[in-house]
């Protein structure tokens, strides 16, 4: 278990992250030089077998170590499905074989190609069974030798990858997460209908692109469009006429769990019960040593990231970030210093709607899928990270998010993954028992 | 359109058990919400922790009836204590989110794979019934309520369903007019003010969020017992959702508030739905798919639930000055 229980500990994560961020940027233009050109894997149809396919999106994978150190060349296979196909492990040992869909399949180490003197510890299955687990990778691996393992290196190779997948995961959570909180922050109210803003950005992206047949990028443009359009609707025709009747902030709550619900409803209504794939949802996987990523998760990582660095600078920077601000902390004293709150609160709402979008898309690809029930699943875990970062700050949200986004990803490690979300929301729980106001929030009394 | 079909098929829902588990678990939620202010989004965790722990000691250790039930009852207790500490010092949207998350805890921890010997994942379980149904005193036969025929089954679980409702609003009826009652009121009027008096304020939330939990576990087996078969996917924050928008529409610190206000919503459910698919059958709506008509029922729902909200928060039975909020 990871416990963040001191703010210096936090700061070691996260400099760790930066850290691996860093090295993922710099060593990204070397890495793409010797990967294939990326493969157009939308339409993919029956592969030949034995075939080393990159362009899954699902994989098996594992390290193979000796004594001695990495053991490069040894072929292992992987059966089932109606799929077969062999990878050779690299110079670091590392081996990944691509498989088109989640389930189970039987490993094998080909012994006839190990080299000489090496050979399969005691007690080690060969072949073995391999079962998917809701993730997209899959983790085997085989020890060599009398039980000598370099196991450390193996686990800080998973701690690793785990922890960028996590932290892409955590920015895009971050996109819903800011919105959320400055919406709270600056109206006080619990939005349960976020979610629902998350899943319409993805959806409509889809409905750009594959009804009406748009190219991705101005389709992703649009759904973005349409999330603002959306958050300048509700407030527009929901939230400031209930503001100005003096709702109170339950009753408003309750209202947003009834949007929630008729949105949630209107979009499958629209849009049907089944999960629909965006185009480019399978990508080549992009290998960094033994730490991989998919070329999806960069991109979705580096756009959340630049978004993120934009919104803090018109935060910190503009009049308007500043009268927002100064909103969130005392709506009456920036009423009185000639702030017009209801337009600020408009523009958060815009904002804070197409952010969600993107986070949606974002969700869209990291999933990877369209569902009608998308945002709702994340609703809880943005919900968490708000929380944890304290409510109505937005940096408090964007260090919250990430906190809960490395520790899903990291948690599969232990935890089973149809659980990695429990672990998420049990800091929830545990963070509002210790320090209730969050890790970035004031120490007011909030009960 | 057989109207009478239609009218016969929505009384039906009007007197289901599914009604009665319903109308118990917002019973619940009235206690928490209505009577004592607590926000308790997790009401359908706490029905999860009364049917698996129904299914579960039944299954998995052969426990009677009686011990099944004892079980549930006393897992709800320890859910709500569990639950209780860490939040009910918090204020309302944070107990909400709180409450939420638990029970989404527990929905992932019943579906999870790792447990499948213990709660069958997704698939849940089936086939613990029996206990329940072997007390079951009626001869085997047709029995007509009303215009309603049923089996001997059917006849069975209405009857001690909707028993148990009318048991359980008379206690909370009592329990809210009694001196408990009024400091639970107090609570939820100005909590400062009745601790000033020396109330413990912790203690008396703690004990209406055990009551209104345990009716809510007690809701859970009364829900999964005409089924036969509990299944995870059934204990999602909709169904949460759904009991609000029952204890608004009958009136939130009301007794029979909950009860009317289950009764209305399936009834309401049933009328469109035999309405909406006559309609598409004989070809009149031809936009719409059977499957898109279900759909349509719940976005009218969720409209419901922000209209009520929003101009009648008192529901059909409520008082405006009772209200959990100014």
């Amino acid at each position: 278990m990871i416990t963040l229980s001191t703010p210096a500990r936090i700061r070691r994560s996260l400099l760790l992250v930066l850290g691996l961020l860093m090295l993922v940027l710099l060593g990204a233009p070397a890495a793409q030089a010797s990967l294939p050109s990326s493969v157009p894997a939308v339409h993919q149809t029956q592969l030949p077998a034995a075939t080393q396919a990159p362009q899954f999106e699902n994989r098996i994978g594992g390290v193979l170590r000796g004594a001695d150190g990495p053991i490069a060349g040894v072929t292992v296979t992987a059966k089932g499905n109606g799929f077969e196909g062999e990878a050779t492990s690299g110079p670091n040992g590392a081996w990944s074989i691509g498989v088109p869909e989640q389930g189970t399949y039987e490993v094998e180490v080909d012994e006839g190609t190990l080299p000489e003197g090496v050979a399969l510890a005691e007690g080690q299955e060969n072949p073995r069974q391999v079962t998917f687990a809701n993730t997209s990778s899959a983790t085997t691996l085989f020890l060599f030798g009398e039980g000598i393992v370099s196991q450390q290196a193996t686990f800080l190779d998973t701690l690793a990858e785990r922890a960028l997948a996590g932290f892409s995961f955590g920015l895009l959570l971050a996109l819903s997460a800011v919105g959320l909180s400055l919406i709270f922050g600056t109206t006080g109210l619990t939005n349960f209908a976020h979610g629902e803003m998350v899943t319409v950005g993805a959806v409509l992206a889809f409905a750009f692109s594959a009804t009406l047949g748009l190219p991705i990028g101005v389709a992703i443009v649009l759904g973005v469009i349409g999330g603002g359009l959306l958050g300048y609707v509700q407030d527009a025709g929901l939230w400031k006429p209930l503001r100005h009747r003096g709702t109170g902030l339950v009753p408003m709550m309750i209202v947003s769990i009834g949007l929630a619900l008729a949105l949630r409803y209107t979009i499958q209504f629209f849009f049907g019960g089944a999960t629909q794939q965006l185009p480019g949802s399978q990508s080549a996987i992009i290998e960094f040593g033994s730490v991989a990523i998919s070329r999806n998760n960069l991109t979705s990582l580096i756009v959340s990231l630049v978004t993120i660095l934009l919104v803090a600078f018109l935060l910190l920077r503009t009049r308007i970030g500043k009268a927002t601000r100064a909103v969130a902390d005392n709506p009456a004293l920036a009423a009185a210093s000639g702030i017009d709150v209801d337009r600020v609160i408009r523009i958060v709402w815009v904002v804070g709607g197409m952010l969600a979008a993107l986070g949606g898309i974002l969700w869209a690809y990291y999933r990877p899928g369209v569902s009608y029930n998308m945002g709702q699943q994340i609703l809880l875990l943005v919900f968490a990270g708000v929380t944890l970062g304290g409510l109505g700050t937005v940096f408090g949200a964007l260090v919250g998010s990430i906190i809960v986004g490395l520790f899903v990803e990291i948690s599969t490690i232990w935890l089973e993954a149809d659980l990695k979300y429990v672990g998420a929301l049990l800091i929830l729980i545990l963070v509002l028992l210790f320090r209730p106001q969050g890790i970035l929030g004031r120490s007011e009394r909030i009960g | 359109m057989d109207f009478g079909n239609i009218l016969i098929n929505a009384f039906g829902e009007m007197i289901s058990p599914t009604t009665a588990a319903y109308a118990l678990a917002a019973l619940g939620l009235a206690v928490h919400f209505g009577y004592s202010g607590l926000l308790n989004f997790g009401q359908a965790g706490f029905m999860a922790v009364g049917a698996y722990g129904y299914a579960i000691s039944t299954l998995s250790f052969g426990a009677p009836l009686p011990v099944a039930v004892l079980v549930a009852v006393v897992a709800s207790v320890l859910f709500a204590i569990i639950l209780g500490i860490p939040t009910l010092r918090l204020r309302a949207d944070y107990l909400a989110i709180v409450t939420i998350a638990a029970a989404e805890i527990i929905r992932y921890i019943v579906t999870t794979n790792g447990l499948t010997d213990i709660t069958g994942s997704a698939n849940g379980l089936a086939a613990f019934e029996g206990g329940f149904f072997g007390l079951n005193p009626f001869p085997q036969g047709t029995y007509n309520v009303g215009p309603l025929g049923m089996n001997e089954r059917d006849l069975w679980i209405r009857i001690v369903a909707w028993s148990v409702v009318t048991i359980a609003c008379l206690l909370v009826w009592l329990l809210v007019r009694s001196p408990w009652g009024r400091v639970l009121k107090g609570i939820r009027e100005d909590e400062n003010a009745v601790r000033s008096l020396g109330k413990n304020v912790y203690a008396y939330k703690m004990q209406a969020l055990i009551i209104g939990g345990v009716l809510g576990s007690i809701a859970g087996i009364i829900f999964t017992l005409p089924r036969g078969a509990v299944q995870p996917a059934n204990y999602a924050t909709e169904l949460t959702f759904f009991l609000y928008t029952c204890l608004l529409l009958g009136g939130m610190a009301t007794v029979l508030g909950p009860v009317v206000g289950a009764m209305i919503f399936w009834v309401v459910l049933s009328l469109t739905q035999g309405i909406l698919y006559g309609l598409i059958e004989t070809g009149t709506i031809t936009f719409l798919t059977a499957s898109q008509a279900g759909q349509l029922r719940y976005i009218l729902v969720g409209v419901a639930l922000m209209l009520l909200m929003i101009f009648r928060p008192q529901g059909v039975l409520g008082n405006k000055k009772e209200l959990a909020f100014a």
